[in-house]
């Protein structure tokens, strides 16, 4: 077994490589896209059905105009596409890789600090992302964004909230640590692609309304899956992303009823949490909600997330409360 | 029955809004429970205005508003709003230092009493804070008890017959297969029956519904809501939080009068605590000695004697963060320590007036401290010190006395003297930190303050034979905060129901499926539609009717159809 002091450094450079490996998938994204053709032919098939000739011609509708040249750069783009996936799968094994050293390196869950907190959570957000993909679910647009947050976290990770691997404070040596955390970092993971998902929505329903034709036919808004997908993987993400932040949120209040004395207390952190909650809980509602369906309750998942942000950076850093101490 | 799908349920959904008349068709059913996926009964989004006269109208109109779903979102976004200037502004009783209100009052002369006025020191217990989530609250229940009655309606109905065009539907398959009419219902019955659903047999049809128990789900959710909250009143009317400090060797007995701060409910006993007595044996800290977290705490531990009832027996009890005391309902949690220099001092007749430890308020992480001595009993004068208290002591000479590590490699105490009247005789209360110098004056030394810095053991002697003050040694304290809370059980049971409500709600897709034989154009064998149906915003389950197909008798493989992706709504 290596000394913690080696892995810690092993850690440390796996999360460097995995950096460097986001950065170039993420190009391999960009680029992708930039080279895809308009429209977009609907995504591989999901259900079986497809399998069937006829429908397949329909369902994968090329524009009247297709000639050879979109033919050819349709498949460059596939073939990018491919090695985009392959790099995040690669960049995430890194990741993963790193995330576990760590562990291993303090003895403890990797998840005791912010620079920790934010590796584990850019590590759900990929492993959310690759979910996805495997399923088949159309989510390949997003890879550029969520690659981008990643890698940008990531960077702000080992530059500014670096803490080298060491015990825990007191206040933080709770089984609970565990399950509170962890189940606010998965949520948190899955959040971002439905984040994702629901900002090229209202990119591709604002581009839709502009067109003429109710359809973008330009620009990047035109080579986006259809809004109605877009919302579908979006809609999916939440889905399950709410019952564990619900569940994070609950384990969080019994740990403050075991550690404080008292299972709620309007800590910055616990306000920033329930905010966090009750505009996601609006967004599910507002997609039962003619009028609100769409782009506002669009623009409500997106304020959730930003409140789960705010929760970790703004809360850590510019409030003080009970949970300031995580440090930095 | 006519042509039950009027529309696709896509572009049904944009009319929405559209007020319609209650009725029992499929496509008011199958298109209000798409509008009301969260929790909405038979409530549109906005409802329509009143259409009679008078009062009742208006209250009906008024009822159907609070209860719809627009509401309930404009609320929840209300609600999320209005949390957020509570974690912003320094709160009462909420906020982790307690001085912050008033600093910020007196900070902001302006600003600051208005907010006050408008309650924004005390978000989460103000008029406006209650108001919204009592509206919530009531807009819930008018939404999900009319739901629950429906849910019963539906529970013990049949599934409704199939529509006319099952091509239509979200999901649609047709096949030819070899054999009987009455043999392919059954199969497709049993076949369905296994997977749980409600079916039904007819002549020409199968219909079947299943996912029930999302609607179950929804409902145990929203009602969870109300017990929780119901959980959260009981404990802030009945239960009470306290804070005490106990230095080691001190005792501390669970009564009102021996609180530091007891903040009781409105309700509370205050007189009826649990009467258990604790005595602080030992108190240990530990601290990373090296590396760059150098001086953070690793662990703390409280060692108490603890008689649980008076004159129970005596019994050994270890209480360190996250692991508190718990004695019947009252948890005792261990939140902080700091150090109580322990000193004797002399007055100028040479008699011994005070003597013990001094509790020391830390200020920052490596528990530089503050505090001040009061000696009342001096003469011909009374006497007060006023300092710091550094465990490992350095003079900064920026930030002046500071301590360097939490733990005693160096302890000092450093001091200055006054004399004169402390302020005590007139009854009104002070601070136990703080001296009152209106009526002291500060001990001169030539033309400076008289100051000392003290290690254990050594003494300091005031000019002119005023009084002597000796630093014994070092003691520590523990702060402790006592709670009590009987709605906790309550709450959590709350929170756990919530929890699987939600989960179940969200996780089980409510859906129709029908199934359709007609014979076949060319004679021989049959054909067969199958369709479904999702009740919920979620596709049907991928897979789910091609199985149904293949498991009929003399079946092809595959089967041709529509599925919910070719659809672009």
């Amino acid at each position: 077994m290596p000394t913690p002091n080696l892995l810690a450094e092993l850690s440390d450079r796996l999360i460097y490589s995995a950096i460097a490996v986001y950065a170039l998938a993420m190009l391999a994204y960009a680029y992708q896209a930039a080279r895809r053709s308009h429209p977009v032919p609907e995504d591989a098939p999901r259900l079986e059905a497809v399998a069937a000739g006829a429908h397949a011609a329909v369902r994968d509708p090329q524009p009247p105009t297709a000639g050879a040249r979109p033919a050819i750069r349709d498949a460059a783009a596939r073939r990018t596409e491919r090695i985009a996936a392959a790099l995040t799968t690669l960049a995430f094994a890194l990741h993963l890789a790193g995330v576990v050293s760590r562990g291993l390196a303090a003895g403890r869950v990797p998840w005791g600090n912010m620079y920790e907190f934010t590796t584990a959570a850019t590590l759900a957000a990929t492993s959310a992302y690759l979910v996805f993909l495997r399923r088949r679910q159309p989510v390949r647009d997003l890879g550029v964004w969520v690659l981008a947050l990643v890698t940008l976290c990531l960077g702000l990770a080992v530059t500014v909230l670096y803490t080298p691997a060491g015990d825990l404070v007191p206040a933080l040596n709770s089984y609970w640590l565990v399950i509170h955390v962890a189940a606010a970092i998965i949520a948190g993971g899955v959040f971002t692609v439905g984040a994702a998902a629901t900002g090229l929505y209202l990119l591709r329903r604002r581009a839709d309304a502009r067109d003429a034709g109710g359809q973008a036919t330009r620009g990047y808004a035109g080579r986006l899956p259809a809004g109605a997908t877009l919302e579908r993987v979006a809609h999916t993400a939440h889905l399950f992303a709410f019952p564990v932040w619900t569940f994070a949120v609950l384990a969080g209040a019994i740990w403050a009823e075991d550690s404080w004395g008292r299972y709620w207390g309007w800590d910055p952190k616990e306000t920033w949490a329930f905010i966090t909650w009750v505009l996601y809980a609006a967004y599910l509602h507002a997609q039962s909600t003619a009028g609100w369906r769409g782009r506002k309750a669009g623009w409500l998942a997106l304020a959730g997330y930003a409140a789960f942000w705010f929760n970790f950076v703004g809360v850590n850093l510019f409030i003080t409360g009970l949970h300031s101490y995580a440090g930095v | 029955m006519t042509e039950p799908i009027g529309a696709l349920p896509g572009n049904a959904v944009a009319g929405a809004a559209a007020s319609r008349p209650a009725g029992d068709t499929l496509e008011d059913t199958a298109l209000s429970h798409r509008l009301e996926e969260a929790a909405r009964p038979g409530v549109m989004a906005v409802p329509p205005r009143p259409t009679g006269q008078g009062l009742v109208a208006w209250a009906r109109w008024a009822w159907r508003t609070l209860t719809s779903m627009r509401t309930a979102v404009l609320l929840l976004l209300a609600l999320a709003l209005a949390a957020v200037p509570g974690s912003l502004l320094p709160q009462r009783g909420v906020a982790f230092d307690p001085g912050a209100v008033t600093r910020f009052l007196a900070d902001n002369p302006v600003v600051g009493p208005w907010l006050d006025r408008l309650g924004f020191f005390e978000v989460y217990s103000s008029p406006w804070f209650a108001a919204i989530y009592l509206l919530l609250m009531v807009s819930m229940t008018g939404c999900v008890l009319p739901r629950a009655a429906r849910l019963w309606q539906s529970a013990r109905a049949e599934p409704p017959r199939a529509p006319t065009n099952l091509a239509r539907l979200d999901d649609h398959r047709r096949a030819t297969v070899a054999a009987e009419r009455a043999q392919i219902l059954q199969a497709a019955a049993s076949h369905l029956r296994a997977r749980r659903f409600r079916v039904v047999v007819e002549d020409d049809s199968v219909r079947a519904e299943k996912g029930y128990l999302r609607e179950a789900g929804n409902l145990v959710f929203h009602l969870s809501l109300l017990v929780l909250l119901f959980g959260v009143a009981i404990g802030s009317l009945f239960g009470f939080e306290g804070r005490v400090i106990v230095v080691e060797g001190a005792s501390f007995t669970n009564t009102r009068l021996q609180y530091d701060e007891f903040t009781p409910g409105p309700l509370t006993d205050a007189e009826g605590l649990s009467p258990f007595s604790v005595t602080l044996d030992d108190f240990t800290a530990r601290f990373e000695t090296a590396g760059p977290q150098r001086g953070s705490a690793r662990d703390f531990q409280a060692d108490l004697t603890v008689l649980r009832t008076p004159g129970g027996a005596a019994e050994k009890v270890t209480v360190e963060v996250n692991h508190p005391l718990q004695v019947e309902g009252t948890k005792m949690f261990l939140t902080g320590h700091g150090y109580a220099p322990v000193v004797s001092v002399t007055d100028g007749r040479g008699q011994t007036v005070f003597s013990g430890p001094v509790v020391f308020v830390p200020f920052d992480g490596n528990l530089s401290s503050e505090g001040v001595i009061k000696v009342p009993d001096g003469q011909p004068t009374q006497l007060g010190f006023e300092g710091f208290f550094l465990p490992t002591a350095s003079v900064d000479p920026a930030a002046g006395p500071r301590s360097l590590y939490p733990d005693l490699v160096d302890p000092q105490l450093l001091l200055t003297a006054y004399t004169g009247d402390l302020g005590l005789g007139d009854g009104a209360p002070q601070s136990v930190f703080r001296l009152d110098k209106t009526n002291l004056s500060q001990v001169m030394d030539g033309d400076e303050p008289f100051a000392r810095a003290l290690r254990p053991g050594e003494s300091m002697t005031l000019p002119d034979g005023q009084g002597t003050l000796t630093f014994e040694s070092v003691s520590r304290f523990a702060n402790f905060q006592i709670a009590h809370d009987p709605g906790k059980e309550l709450s959590l049971v709350a929170a756990v129901a919530l929890l699987l409500g939600l989960t179940v709600s969200l996780a089980v897709r409510r859906r129709r499926v029908w199934v359709r034989v007609t014979a076949a154009a060319g004679g021989g064998g049959a054909t067969v539609e199958a369709a479904s149906y999702a009740l919920t915003r979620r596709e049907p389950v991928p897979g789910e009717l091609s199985s149904l197909l293949a498991a009929l008798p003399g079946a092809e493989p595959g089967g041709s159809g529509t599925s919910p992706h070719d659809r672009e709504d």
